[in-house]
């Protein structure tokens, strides 16, 4: 359940990745950015009386991946876009930078106390019977089947249409299809949309199931995310995924068994303990460095 | 106004209108909200506005060169009288802040003394990243090892300050190679986020690990001692406290104005060094690493060396600074450890200009004084900071004062 949101979130870090080979620093605020756009359309929704559950809900998803693709594709404009070419620190740099911008124009704009949302969907489904069940409750299927659907349309849009093709020859080769007429900008333009999609998609479903969130969320998340991204091996699609299941399986193991308090300690010791000796990741290419 | 430009200002005004009228236009309160239609407006216009003498400028930047050309001319001039007087400038500015406890206020010496601090940071990080070129987002981690390992040290090693200080260095500096060795073959992102990472780990085990360092609630750190006289209001174990020796009323301005002091010293001393080991082969063959890591490997260079000697001394620094820090607050917890303070020293090498000493300083003087001048604006800080960074990295990513490469000078 966790693991398929940081799977989500995993999924914008790799293709940007794969694609300018750049660590987008800001991509875990894009989530956060999320959250809050969902909490206030709901409360706009509630303000105006729609009282039923699934038309504000999907209003709120719907604007929520508009606004926070809006959001992708303006920092890619301003903080990246000229700064093509110019080395790989820069464009670090300049993603911290926009990272720190969003956190705080958020906390300005909205005070720094956590917010909520009010719990839309309540109930359980119950497996089992007698002392052993399980529970999983109905905001937890909700995730589960919209993170699939949100996989199973990216998959298509990259196998299937023209700007999937774009993306994975861009991906490539970014002088070749430039070359042979994709429009590069564009198509990375289009890359930052998609993640932040991807992201907003992951931002609306935890904050449906905590009901509470702060500016702070998308550091710690955005970490983990781009763990999940190199655990599956940076640069694949699946492998994004999986990472993110892998990593959210691995997380709650460890808090249900040996310790909550360092469970975070956990999850970062996995990222650097993946980068010393797999850097490649379970699905991804080793990268050939060229002289 | 012709009409792509018109249309390029409407478009970016109705673009920004979307994207700040959900976060600044409705107030969560609760599961309530609360409007306020004039700051997402206000916010727009502003972005377009800005966009439009944005887009003005580039059309006429014939003009714009030609008068930048101009102002770069008449500026040449102080600015050659300044370099030319750099060598009087480096002697006279220590001896004027030698003076300075004598001429300013208890406030005054505590915000000179964090610029000491933050002057230190700044240093230690311009070897690794402006010198070496390895990216540390986490460089907060060894600022907290040698805080907490004089604080730690003093609570059940019973260590002194200047024990500890070199205790603290030596101990940063293995968490330096101890880091370096596993991220020996990482470059660029990947080591840019395991250092993150081993940042927030040290940050989370100093939270958690409650029985040894007093988790949240932190550890205090003694006074420093002088010839084994204490800056503390009472003795400790016998020991004799300053201004009884002196014979007059305890201030807590001694504490500041020994600290001080001291950090100016150690200040200088670094500084001097920085500058020194930039001219040594080791300082050259770090830039050559930087430039082009393949080809300096197969010219011979030990590539293992060169990176943890750089990450060592970057560590060994920030351990000092951290000693400094904790011997100034009296006390200390992670919560002065975090990403923010990492990613605040980054800001200074980067607006300093990686690998120059000048503009390093000079950075670390303008971060830690701005918020005490605009005090006011405290809340917007952070946001400052940050886009600065980006503004940096599009019009000067060299840093304001671009760092000279070092040449063979050729005999007279």
């Amino acid at each position: 359940m966790l693991g398929s949101i940081y799977g989500l979130i995993a999924v914008g870090y790799t293709m940007v990745y794969g694609i300018i080979g750049m660590v987008n620093f800001a991509h875990g605020d894009i989530y956060m950015i999320s959250a809050y756009v969902t909490a206030i359309v709901l409360a706009v929704c509630f303000a105006f009386g729609f009282n039923a559950v699934f038309l504000p809900l999907l209003i709120a998803l719907l604007l929520a991946v508009v606004i926070t693709a809006l959001y992708g594709w303006v920092i890619e404009r301003v903080a990246y876009r000229p700064l093509r070419g110019s080395g790989r620190l820069a464009p670090m740099i300049s993603a911290i930078g926009m990272s720190l911008v969003l956190q705080n124009y958020v906390q300005i704009s909205q005070g720094a106390r956590s917010q909520g949302v009010p719990t839309l969907i309540d109930g359980n489904l119950t497996f089992g019977r007698g002392e052993d069940v399980i529970q999983i409750s109905h905001t937890q299927c909700l995730i589960i089947v919209v993170a699939i659907i949100g996989m199973a349309a990216l998959t298509l849009i990259i196998a299937k249409t023209s700007l999937g093709r774009a993306c994975r020859a861009t991906q490539q080769d970014m002088t070749m299809a430039s070359i042979l007429g994709v429009n590069v900008d564009r198509t990375i333009a289009w890359v930052f949309v998609i993640g932040a999609a991807m992201a907003a998609m992951a931002g609306v479903l935890v904050s449906l199931n905590y009901g509470t969130f702060d500016f702070y969320i998308g550091f710690v998340a955005g970490i983990k995310a781009f763990t999940a991204a190199v655990l599956g091996g940076i640069g694949s699609l699946p492998g994004a995924m999986l990472g993110g299941i892998v990593l959210g399986l691995c997380e709650a193991l460890f808090s249900g068994l040996i310790n909550t308090d360092y469970k975070d300690v956990f999850a970062f010791s996995i990222l650097v303990l993946v980068l010393i000796f797999k850097p490649s990741g379970l699905l991804g290419k080793p990268e050939i460095e060229k002289v | 106004m012709s009409r792509p430009l018109l249309r390029e200002t409407l478009l970016t005004f109705f673009v920004a209108l979307v994207i700040f009228l959900p976060i600044t236009g409705f107030i969560l309160k609760g599961y309530d909200y609360q409007l306020a239609w004039l700051r997402p407006l206000l916010l727009a216009i502003i972005v377009a506005c800005g966009r439009l003498v944005l887009l003005l400028c580039r059309r006429r930047s014939a003009a714009m060169g030609g008068w930048l050309a101009g102002a770069k001319s008449r500026l040449a001039a102080p600015l050659q009288l300044l370099t030319a007087q750099q060598r009087h400038l480096s002697y006279a500015l220590p001896a004027v802040l030698l003076l300075m406890p004598l001429m300013v206020n208890e406030y005054w010496l505590t915000v000179l003394i964090s610029v000491f601090i933050y002057i230190l940071l700044g240093m230690g990080l311009n070897i690794v990243v402006g010198l070496a070129g390895l990216l540390d987002l986490g460089f907060v981690a060894f600022y907290a090892v040698g805080a907490y390992s004089y604080a730690l040290g003093a609570q059940y090693l019973g260590l002194g300050f200047w024990t500890a200080l070199p205790f603290a260095m030596g101990l940063a500096a293995c968490c330096g190679v101890l880091l370096g060795f596993p991220v020996l073959r990482m470059h660029g992102d990947y080591l840019a986020i395991v250092t993150l990472g081993f940042g927030e780990i040290i940050r989370l085990v100093l939270n958690n690990w409650l029985e040894f360092t007093g988790g949240p609630n932190g550890v205090q750190a003694p006074a420093p001692t002088f010839l084994g006289l204490e800056f503390a209001p009472t003795a400790t174990q016998g020991g004799r406290p300053l201004h009884e020796f002196l014979g007059v009323d305890y201030a807590i301005a001694y504490r500041y104005t020994f600290i001080y002091l001291l950090s100016l010293l150690v200040v200088c001393g670094t500084v001097f060094f920085f500058n020194r080991l930039k001219k040594m082969p080791l300082g050259r063959s770090w830039e050559a690493l930087r430039e082009d890591e393949i080809a300096c490997r197969s010219l011979g260079l030990n590539h293992v060396t060169i990176k943890l000697s750089a990450f060592s001394m970057g560590a060994m620094i920030a351990g000092m600074a951290g000693v400094f820090f904790a011997a100034w607050q009296g006390f200390i917890n992670p919560t002065s450890f975090t990403f923010f303070e990492s990613a605040l020293i980054l800001c200074i090498v980067v607006l300093g200009g990686g690998g120059s000493t000048g503009g390093v300083i000079a950075a670390a003087v303008v971060i830690t004084l701005l918020p005490e001048i605009l005090r006011e604006f405290s809340d917007f800080r952070l946001i400052l900071f940050g886009g600065l960074m980006v503004v940096m990295m599009i019009w000067k990513p060299r840093g304001f004062v671009v760092a000279k490469r070092q040449q063979f000078e050729q005999a007279e």
